[in-house]
């Protein structure tokens, strides 16, 4: 159950999309992020579905593993479409239950925003599986890197970054852990009132947060004795360059951007 | 009364990039009352077959019976299970959580439904057990020595009073006088109240001491399972998974090579020693 969370899990495959530079990807990302949010109608999402289905494709990371993610979101989800369907004023009425009332643009909007979150998540998920935790953080250093002049801290939040990402995983294994180890004391996490199971996960947060301290000070206690001490001076072992198939998805980026604001201004 | 596992798999994450066969087709019968040594080398599912013995994991495919009754039947009382199979697991001390060592071990027994009173009886008497005294109760769990917090989470699951303990490396980085005592009290408690005690450990020698039947697990799969002289005679084959035997095993084994009269399947200092003195012994009369 918890193992399901994919969002910052990296899914190691051989694929163009793995090997693009991630600063193609992180850009493809909010690019199409954007393209969601300027769509409107029915074409503009069918282009934003062959898109996306293609780039899954082209990913090689199995369907199945892409929407378990989505599992996580479905109480949000579901939260938007019952709000969206019921409280969007519109033209006619379709369903009429006591004072609730469906109506025809409530129905629409209510597809096309769960369409959207869907997408939005899928797409953003589909780039942390495509990268890894490294990799990333890279790409936003190199993206941020003029906002320094602006005296922003870009490399430390970008390592703060990297480094959240990485202990994703680590603490869904801890949690895991200790779940089963206090389960084995007779521990129910799934029983009970509200308030029973709110005081049942004490025994599971207490080992879990020392555990991430513990954890946190061995970080810095390592990364200190390896000399580190910020992004001030500090070169790169692998810099990162374009290749051509890196220009190559930009072209494809921006075609696909194109295409949505085409449809949103001629429809 | 027992508990038995039939062609009992489990697979991590399966159909993902990730999937892992941690265990292929165990079969095993654990009756009561014995003191068994679990080896194998790291990565070779000594932990994952243990937690499918009190259900925390569910196997992929088979079946576990526990006292004859199918532990993945529908109405099936796991959190019972649970009780009368204490599992304490690797890096023990991880768990604890309470404001003080005495509530911390009381948390087991309470969950069990014990009265207040009842659940302190029974975790001062197993801390006594672990040779944590009295003056240590009101005092916060985490303010003690690595060791001591390993014992109090042994008393944890002590408290439970389980009919059969499994304890997965519960020496992994103690010193040898704090290895001994631990695994000294186990074997009393396995003495004296007849409870099963699975014992998962990397040193051959402590499990050559203290247990009766050892299982050996390569790869998911079990490789041997027999007494201690029986396994450890086959020290070549375990040389070849990442194991050994111990020491006096090596020991007797080059004696025996060089011409001496020796019990090859000696596997304790205790035992090695009769029978090298035993061996000069005849020599000396020969000569
Ligand atoms: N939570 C998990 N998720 C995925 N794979 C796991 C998990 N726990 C263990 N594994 C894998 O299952 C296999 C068996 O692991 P297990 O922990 O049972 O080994 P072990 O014999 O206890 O090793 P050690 O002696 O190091 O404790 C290993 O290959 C391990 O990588
Ligand atoms: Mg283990």
């Amino acid at each position: 159950m918890i193992r399901d969370i994919t969002l910052g899990q990296y899914y190691p495959a051989d694929s163009i999309l793995h090997r693009l530079d991630p600063r193609v990807k992180l850009m493809g990302t909010i690019l199409f992020l954007v393209g969601l949010f300027l769509i409107k109608g029915w074409a503009g999402y069918a282009v934003a579905t062959v898109f996306l289905f293609a780039m899954i494709r082209i990913s090689k990371v199995p369907f199945r593993f892409i929407v378990r993610g989505l599992k996580t979101i479905f109480i949000i989800l579901l939260i938007t479409l019952v709000f969206n369907l019921f409280l969007t004023p519109g033209d006619r009425v379709l369903v009429q239950i006591w004072k609730l009332q469906i109506t025809d643009k409530g129905l629409n909007t209510a597809i096309f925003m769960a369409i959207r979150l869907i997408y939005l998540i899928i797409g953003s998920s589909l780039m942390t599986l495509t990268t890894t935790p490294n990799d990333l953080t890279d790409g936003l250093e190199t993206l941020l890197g003029p906002l320094k002049k602006l005296h922003v801290p870009v490399h430390e939040v970008s390592m703060m970054m990297s480094i959240a990402l990485r202990f994703i995983p680590i603490l869904l294994e801890e949690t895991d852990k200790i779940m089963k180890a206090q389960m084995a004391r007779g521990a129910d996490f799934e029983h009970g009132n509200l308030i029973q199971r709110a005081k049942s996960l004490v025994p599971l947060l207490v080992p879990l947060f020392i555990s991430a301290f513990r954890r946190a000070s061995d970080l810095a206690m390592a990364m200190e004795a390896r000399c580190y001490r910020g992004g001030e001076g500090r070169t790169k072992m692998k810099p990162l360059a374009y290749a051509r198939r890196d220009y190559c998805a930009y072209g494809i980026l921006i075609l696909f951007l194109a295409v949505i604001i085409a449809l949103r201004v001629l429809l | 009364m027992s508990i038995v596992l039939e062609h009992v798999s489990y697979t991590y994450s399966p159909e993902t990039a990730y999937e892992i066969h941690a265990l292929k087709d165990v079969n095993l019968e654990i009756p009561d009352g014995q003191f068994i040594g679990l080896i194998g080398h790291t990565g070779s599912g000594k932990s994952t077959l243990v937690q499918h013995l009190n259900g925390l994991v569910r196997a992929t495919s088979g079946h576990i019976y526990f006292n004859g009754e199918d532990i993945y039947a529908k109405d099936y009382d796991m959190r019972r299970l649970r009780g009368k199979v204490g599992l304490v697991f690797q890096y023990p001390e991880h768990q604890l959580f309470e404001v003080d060592v005495l509530s911390d071990v009381c948390f087991g027994p309470k969950n069990q439904g014990l009265s207040p009173e009842e659940a302190k009886e029974r975790a001062r008497e197993a801390l006594r057990m672990v040779g944590i005294s009295e003056e240590y109760e009101k005092q916060s769990p985490f303010e003690l020595s690595g060791g001591q917090k390993r014992r109090v989470a042994i008393a944890g699951v002590l408290a439970m009073e389980p009919e059969v303990l499994i304890l997965d490396e519960p020496t992994a980085g103690l010193d040898p006088k704090g290895r001994d005592e631990i695994l000294d009290e186990i074997s009393y408690l396995h003495k004296e109240r007849g409870i099963t005690v699975i014992l998962v450990s990397h040193s051959m020698e402590d499990v050559a001491k203290y247990v009766e039947r050892i299982i050996v697990m390569n790869q998911g799969e079990v490789l041997h399972d027999g007494a201690p002289r029986e396994v450890f005679r086959h020290y070549k084959e375990l040389e070849s998974v990442g194991l050994a035997a111990p020491q006096v095993t090596y020991i007797v084994h080059t004696l025996k090579d060089k011409g001496f009269d020796v019990d090859g399947d000696a596997t304790t200092i205790e035992e090695a020693k009769e029978t090298i003195l035993e061996a000069f012994r005849k020599k000396g009369r020969k000569l």
